[in-house]
């Protein structure tokens, strides 16, 4: 029950984030992915200020046995780099650079109330189970 | 910003900062990271949202995903109900549209394992070379879509 809560508030939190960093503005997204026109570099900071906060925790997790409120610290531990990862990332930065939408803005922009993003979460959903289907996913 | 060559578009370009919108996205970013680094500390979980709405809506989902997920609804809401936060920019998209890019969005994280956020922000913090290649590759697939949408062929 106590894991349940500390996620809620981990979504809360992250949701937030997402919110204060321009992240749930498609408009703003496209035009930081936009490097041929007027460029608004804004977006870049929310993945530098991201990684660097997260970056000390990783490090302490590595070393770590158990979390706080879980018997394990589950860290990837994929590291192939191969045509499914380099053909995936390039259909997903597709359908990133149509929409503006990422599926972590596209749940608090959901929330929000806008239909077209849950339009957006709704089917990516779905993509992943068709994923699975059509490549049998491991 | 991963495409190579950004900065040898310079004949074109323009480079704009609004002023606040730098300071809210180093101190949104660094909400995600807390969040993100709190989630693996205390949870033991990584936030890679492509991975947790996948995992929240297959058979033998469980619990701390959809309590993730409802933080997230919850933010959105709490945004559009105090600041009128309600996001701008869908409305020149079509539903249509956004169905496709959703569904390449959720096929190709699928197979490519991560996300903005999973290979993004929890892979680079994490030093994986494998999430960095996905970033980079994302990123320019992302960036030549725009272009081609907003410039043509």
């Amino acid at each position: 029950m106590r894991a349940l809560l500390t996620a809620f508030g981990f979504g809360l939190l992250f949701g937030a984030g997402l919110v204060v960093s321009g992240m749930t503005d498609p408009n703003r997204v496209k035009a930081f992915l936009d490097v041929s026109g007027v460029w608004n570099p804004a977006l870049a900071l929310v993945m530098g200020g991201a990684v660097g906060v997260a970056l000390p925790a990783f490090a302490y997790a590595k070393r770590r046995q158990h979390a706080l409120l879980h018997d394990k610290i589950n860290l990837p531990t994929r590291t192939s780099i191969d045509a499914r990862l380099l053909g995936g990332a390039a259909v997903f930065g597709v359908g990133w650079g149509l929409s503006g939408i990422c599926p972590g803005p596209g749940i608090v922009m959901a929330g929000a109330g806008a239909l077209g993003a849950a339009v957006f979460v709704l089917t990516s959903a779905l993509g992943a189970r068709l994923a699975d289907w059509l490549f049998k996913a491991g | 910003m991963g495409g190579g060559g950004d900065f040898g578009y310079s004949a074109a370009m323009t480079i704009i900062f609004v002023p606040k919108q730098l300071e809210l996205s180093l101190l949104g970013g660094a909400l995600i990271g807390a969040a993100a680094g709190g989630l693996l500390l205390v949870n033991g979980r990584i936030a890679g949202i492509s991975g947790i709405l996948s995992a929240a809506t297959a058979r033998g989902t469980q619990g701390w995903q959809w309590a993730f997920l409802a933080g997230m609804l919850a933010a959105g809401a709490s945004a559009a109900l105090v600041g009128g936060h309600v996001p701008v920019g869908l409305d020149g998209e079509s539903l249509p549209l956004l169905a496709g890019a959703g569904l390449l969005a959720g096929l190709g994280t699928r197979l490519s394992g991560g996300c903005t956020s999973g290979h993004g922000v929890c892979g680079l913090a994490r030093l994986s070379p494998r999430s960095l290649v996905a970033v980079l590759t994302f990123m320019l697939a992302a960036g030549v879509t725009v272009f081609i949408e907003r410039h043509g062929l």
